[in-house]
């Protein structure tokens, strides 16, 4: 669906003297299968928006050359356009118009109908928990409202391929479950192909086959979320103990399986275990044998963040 | 016919929005009719002087032009909201032609401006305007494509700038000279020669003295010749500019 090398793209910000060049992206290769659902997770100015601005030809690239849907990206930029749909991160709709005719007008730019826009437009309203809200002025939607109606102006003319820059941002927990489970049912129901851009990992890892993490505009990781948090090595088992005796106990006893060093604070013994769940068993016994009493016992998998922590010795909240 | 279709669609979206906020509709009429009623009396007594026999065959080709110079400079406006929006890379993320997106909002432009012109000349028959009916109807014509050129312009110039302020530094620099030098309100025939020649440098001040020259029923001679062929080179340099901004990346 998407094949592309050495895509890169340079700004130039200031005059004369002043005169810098931001690269924002520097030589990406992306390549994406039909029917998958791919993540590109970055912190801010990563470079992600950018690089969705160069795959839907809203702007040309410096270097690099792409195929996007079945056509090139630099000599057919319309037929590029009429296969794919585009969320961007900033809004799509007048705050002049009406939520109804925005989206129907949309679709019909893309060459549908106008009944089947109406059809299709109502429909997304629907899943999108947006009813009763066809007839009103898009400035009176709440601000996860009229995201909602971004997301299905986006999808109103049924794209094989759809890019999707930050989606949920601004959505309340239960319309950001709702959008995952309309995102999963694209590929399902639909067959579309789907690239997205998010900076959360919880995000990511429910929703994408693969995950490409984008950092300084270069891409430093692309993997399955399960085989990306392979690269760190273990699960994290937290052990918190009953009193200050145990402490020193139960470090000996995980020190035996940890794979680096473990990790004491307060009551609190932690190391990274490869396969943590496996080992619990013989652990458990081990502590028990030792006498440390435990209080609670918590295996946690690595996350996203443990992952890009690993890649560019950031952690993903710090750099935001 | 794909293109026609797109352009009816921008077309159509442009005109509901401006139904949406009727005062600004209501302000347009209200300008050249307060001009007609205000400044019409004033320019009576002169037409002798001016060389006309009906001093407003004088004074509507003059506001014609002006609401069609003044209205579609600033266009832009409304432009630079829904660039703000996300509207103009909405739509130019779907296959639609470029040329599409900006002919449907001239096309718009233009509707308002023959709305407020036809109301404009009927004033001016109310207070006593008279001349040649094929004149005054090649003249009108003329007033309005000449809107679409300057719209066109003033679209291209709102997507260059991007900030209402920008664009009301440039729009009010534009439109003041472009007033005073094509002879708008009075005929640059009464002006001293050093201005006429400079005034000569202007396009529009073409356009103006020759829809005077329809009015009064002068058809078939250099003034409204002039006239015609100047609105087409505008019309032709607008759309070409207006176009170019739009396909432009970053615009
Ligand atoms: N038009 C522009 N002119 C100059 N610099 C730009 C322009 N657009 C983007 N940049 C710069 O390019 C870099 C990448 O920006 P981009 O918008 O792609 O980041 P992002 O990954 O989408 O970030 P975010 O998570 O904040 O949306 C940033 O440093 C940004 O300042
Ligand atoms: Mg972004």
């Amino acid at each position: 669906m998407i094949q592309a090398t050495g895509l890169a793209r340079s700004f130039f910000t200031g005059r004369r003297a002043g005169r810098a060049e931001v690269k924002a992206v520097s030589g990406v290769d992306i390549s994406v299968a039909e029917g998958e659902i791919v993540g590109f997770l970055g912190p801010n100015g990563a470079g992600k928006t950018t690089t969705l601005r160069m795959l839907t030809t809203l702007l040309t690239p410096t270097a690099g050359h792409a195929t996007v849907a079945g056509y090139d990206l630099a000599t057919e930029p319309v037929k590029v356009r009429q296969a794919i749909g585009y969320v961007s991160q900033s809004g799509s709709t007048s705050s002049q118009a009406i939520a109804g005719s925005e989206i129907v007008d949309h679709g019909m730019l893309y060459g549908i109908s106008k009944q089947q826009a109406t059809t299709r437009g109502r429909e997304l309203f629907d899943q999108l928990d947006l009813d009763g809200m066809w007839n009103r002025p898009t400035k009176t939607l709440s601000g996860g409202q009229r995201r909602r109606l971004d997301i299905a102006m986006g999808l109103v003319h049924d794209p094989k391929l759809v890019f999707l820059d930050e989606p949920t941002t601004g959505l309340d927990p239960q319309a950001r479950a709702n959008l995952w489970t309309h995102i999963s049912d694209l590929r399902t129901k639909r067959g579309s192909t789907v690239f997205l851009t998010t900076h959360y990992l919880d995000e990511a890892d429910a929703l994408c086959d693969r995950i490409m993490v984008i950092d300084h505009g270069v891409i430093v990781a692309s993997d399955t979320p399960n085989q990306l948090k392979r690269q760190v090595s273990g699960d994290l088992v937290s052990l918190t103990v009953t009193s200050e005796e145990d402490v020193a106990r139960a470090a000996a006893t995980l020190a035996t399986v940890a794979e680096g060093d473990v990790a004491t604070d307060g009551l609190l013994v932690s190391a990274r275990v490869r396969d943590g769940g496996v080992a619990m068993p013989d652990l458990l016994r081990a502590l028990d044998a030792a006498g440390a009493s435990l209080e609670s016992i918590e295996v946690r998998r690595p996350t996203l963040d443990d992952v890009f922590l690993t890649m560019t010795g950031r952690s993903l909240r710090e750099s935001e | 016919m794909k293109f026609f279709r797109e352009t009816g669609i921008i077309f159509r979206r442009q005109l509901r929005l401006t139904l949406r906020e009727p005062q600004w509709i209501v302000i347009g009429l209200l300008q050249p009719a307060l001009y007609l009623v205000l400044f019409g009396p004033l320019l009576e007594p002169l037409s002798r002087q001016l060389g006309a026999a009906n001093a407003y065959t004088l004074f509507v080709p003059g506001l014609l032009v002006q609401l069609a110079v003044f209205g579609a400079l600033f266009v832009g406006f409304g432009l630079i909201g829904e660039y703000r929006d996300g509207v103009i890379e909405a739509e130019r993320v779907t296959p639609a032609s470029r040329t599409a997106l900006l002919l449907g909002r001239v096309l718009k432009d233009m509707l308002q401006m023959a709305i407020q012109g036809a109301i404009l000349i009927g004033l001016g028959f109310a207070f006593g305007l008279r001349g040649s009916a094929v004149g005054i109807i090649v003249g009108f014509i003329l007033a309005v494509v000449l809107t679409g050129s300057i719209a066109a312009a003033g679209y291209a110039l709102a997507l260059t700038v991007k900030t209402e302020d920008a664009l009301a530094a440039v729009a009010n620099g534009v439109s003041l000279p472009l007033i005073l030098l094509s002879g708008i309100l009075l005929p640059m025939s009464i002006a001293p020669l050093w201005l006429q020649r400079v005034s000569d440098l202007v396009p529009v001040k073409h356009i103006v003295t020759g829809i005077r020259d329809l009015f009064t029923g002068d058809i078939f001679s250099w003034g409204p010749f002039w006239a015609i062929f100047w609105t087409i080179i505008l019309v032709v340099a607008g759309v070409w500019i207006g176009t170019r901004t739009f396909r432009r990346q970053n615009a």
